[in-house]
């Protein structure tokens, strides 16, 4: 199990924003008349998309209100899933895969250039604030190792080199494009491939 | 080598578009209403008559498990849920069906649905798939805005709705009860089985849950017959698998292949061989981190399928396969394995919240060459208090890949820790010893 921290500072009040709210009211419907918790964790993301990419304990209990639940279901749901951020993260949330798959092929020399550019330790922020950077456990996309996971997009097949430029372009606030590093199309095989290549020339 | 025409999923490397428009090409939907009007007994009968096994690790028999559904509808809905929570490391094939090949997945949820009676159906998606989920959902808009699915799916008069329900990086989830109680708005935490989820699943309705490649080959195993698919492999293991070939390889990749095909010619031919050559190869993990890990005498000659795999130790998983040379600490490997599955304990059973934890520090400790001699059966006790002891199988999943360090490579960790515990005298140690009684002891020798 994984422990979080839950930020000290904490703001006084969270609402939905009129958007997120029609949003809200969508998902909800998604469920089955009387279903209303399954919606929970859809509205943590839309929480935490809102405020700046982590959830407030006041995004907790107003989401508790509005689904009708008590607060520490809420609570135990933020506090179990670990995508879920319950203090402040950069702009540029970084998340190095350095599970097996990934560590064999030099994930940590990724993490390296983390603790190099961005701050020696994980989840605290570089210093201009507008990034920090984390280990997390397989993302699933063990082809394309060393990986890592930038806000939503993946940045894949990697190296060390490449990864510094990416993290020095994330540090002036320009965001590099995602995708695999060495330049090979999806998931096939760099070199050599056997399979459907008609399509392939077609 | 299996022959292109065979292939199922002929845009896993997206040559030709993920579009309907593309996915009509290829024949997708082309004859849907056709499959669905021979009836849920036919549809189940071919399933079983194909001998598909799930696809998510393992690999029950499709046909069978949709048979377990309850025949009538009753006060209850019935409910078809997609397990795309892809987490096991060195799997990465679902990512390219939910990119790819939405609307295999897509139509084999109608026809799925269709053959257990759900009108509604949820795709669980692990939340790190931002990005294939939002194409996942276009293809849904798609098949919606073409009548395809909702209320009168392709024409068969059956109404269907599909959802996707984002999860939240929890390994867990994948577990199908843990995943039900996902989607449900708790923790996911695995229920006690029986009653198993075909009849009390989802809001306690009768639900059937299925891997998303198992769902995307039911269309094609229908179109094409299951005659087709079970020619395929080799009896009991039969049809086609995407594997995945992660770790020291020259080209990493995911391919289509026949069940059975044997591993050295899925890592040379279609992976470009191991890093350093054949001879530098050190472990294979055949079936994602889970499974126990091969040799490299026994990956010379294996076949990929459920049955050989179950021989040899091991288990075909997900297809998964890590590869790790000569180059790589295995202690460390699997140390670092050991601490993913710490991580991802639901912490609902003892013996695998508090003994993954001991597995991750003891194997650290050995990769440094820090542990002392008798703690190399202390591990292997420690995996077997796991295994069999926990609610869900998890507790197998943490300890199998460490028993496997110890099948293969016990020498070598006993070669870095070779030394003696801190008491001699005293034989028989237990595990669980009472560090004042090791104190006295100790006071015991010196004196």
């Amino acid at each position: 199990m994984s422990i979080k921290k839950i930020s000290k500072e904490q703001p006084d009040k969270f609402e939905f924003s009129d958007e997120n709210l029609n949003l809200a009211k969508k998902i909800v419907l998604n469920y089955p008349t009387g279903k209303k918790k399954s919606a929970v964790m859809a509205l943590l993301y839309l929480a935490q998309k809102q405020n700046n990419n982590w959830i407030p304990l006041a995004a907790m209990k107003y989401i508790a209100k509005y689904l009708e639940i008590s607060y520490i279901n809420v609570y135990e749901v933020a506090t179990f899933y670990s995508m879920y951020n319950l203090a402040p993260v950069g702009k540029y949330f970084i998340q190095i895969c350095t599970t097996t798959p990934c560590m064999i092929r030099g994930a940590y020399k990724l993490v390296d250039v983390c603790k190099k550019n961005i701050s020696e330790k994980e989840k605290e922020f570089s210093g201009n604030k507008n990034c920090s950077w984390t280990e997390v456990e397989c993302l699933g996309a063990c082809i394309s190792a060393p990986m890592a996971q930038i806000n939503d997009d993946y940045y894949e097949d990697l190296n060390a080199k490449q990864f510094e430029i990416i993290i020095k372009d994330i540090l002036k606030d320009k965001k590099p494009k995602a995708g695999s590093y060495r330049g090979r199309v999806n998931s096939e095989p760099e070199k050599n491939r056997q399979t459907l290549l008609e399509t392939k020339n077609a | 080598m299996l022959e292109d025409k065979d292939r199922i999923f002929k845009n896993l490397y997206n040559d030709l578009g993920a579009d309907l428009e593309s996915a009509k090409n290829r024949g997708d939907w082309s004859n849907t209403k056709e499959i669905c009007s021979k009836g849920q007994d036919w549809i189940i009968d071919e399933v079983k008559k194909s001998e598909l096994r799930g696809r998510g690790g393992a690999g029950f028999p499709t046909g069978l498990k949709w048979s377990f559904a309850p025949k009538k509808v009753g006060a209850k809905p019935h409910y078809l849920v997609i397990n795309a929570d892809e987490s096991e490391p060195g799997t990465c094939k679902d990512r390219d069906i939910l990119r790819f090949e939405p609307h295999k997945l897509i139509e084999g949820c109608l026809i799925a649905s269709y053959a257990v009676n759900a009108h509604k159906c949820y795709i669980y998606l692990r939340g790190e798939y931002y990005n294939e989920g939002a194409k996942l959902q276009i293809a849904i808009d798609e098949a919606y805005k073409a009548n395809l699915i909702g209320k009168n799916s392709s024409g068969t008069g059956w109404e269907l709705d599909i959802y996707i329900h984002y999860g939240a990086g929890a390994y867990i989830c994948g577990e199908e009860t843990a995943l039900l109680e996902s989607i449900e708005g708790n923790k996911g935490q695995p229920r006690l089985k029986p009653p198993f989820p075909a009849l009390v699943g989802l809001y306690g309705c009768p639900t059937i849950i299925n891997n998303v490649e198992t769902i995307a080959v039911v269309p094609t195993i229908l179109r094409k017959g299951s005659n087709w698919f079970a020619s395929l492999g080799k009896p009991k293991n039969t049809g086609t698998k995407i594997f995945c070939i992660s770790g020291n390889v020259n080209s990493p990749c995911n391919v289509e292949e026949e069940m059975g095909i044997k591993l050295k010619d899925l890592i040379e031919k279609h992976a470009g061989g191991v890093v350093g050559g054949w001879d530098n190869l050190q472990a294979v993990i055949p079936g994602g981190s889970s499974m126990p890990m091969l040799s490299k005498e026994i990956s010379e000659n294996i076949t990929m399928d459920f049955d050989s795999l179950v021989e040899n130790k091991s288990g075909l998983g997900t297809a998964g396969v890590i590869v790790i040379n000569k180059d790589q600490d295995i202690i460390k490997c699997m140390a670092r394995i050991a601490r993913f599955y710490k991580h991802e304990s639901c912490g609902q059973c003892t013996p695998c919240r508090e003994g993954s934890g001991w597995m991750w520090r003891i194997l650290e400790r050995m990769a440094k060459g820090e542990a002392s001699k008798d703690e190399v059966n202390m591990l292997s006790d420690v995996t077997k208090q796991i295994e069999g002891h926990t609610i869900c199988a998890f507790g197998e999943g943490s300890a199998w890949p460490v028993q496997g360090l110890l099948r293969h490579f016990k020498k070598e960790i006993i070669e870095r820790n070779n030394f003696d515990p801190l008491v001699k005298n005293n034989k028989n140690i237990p595990y669980l010893i009472d560090q004042h009684i090791l104190e006295e002891d100790i006071k015991n020798v010196k004196s």
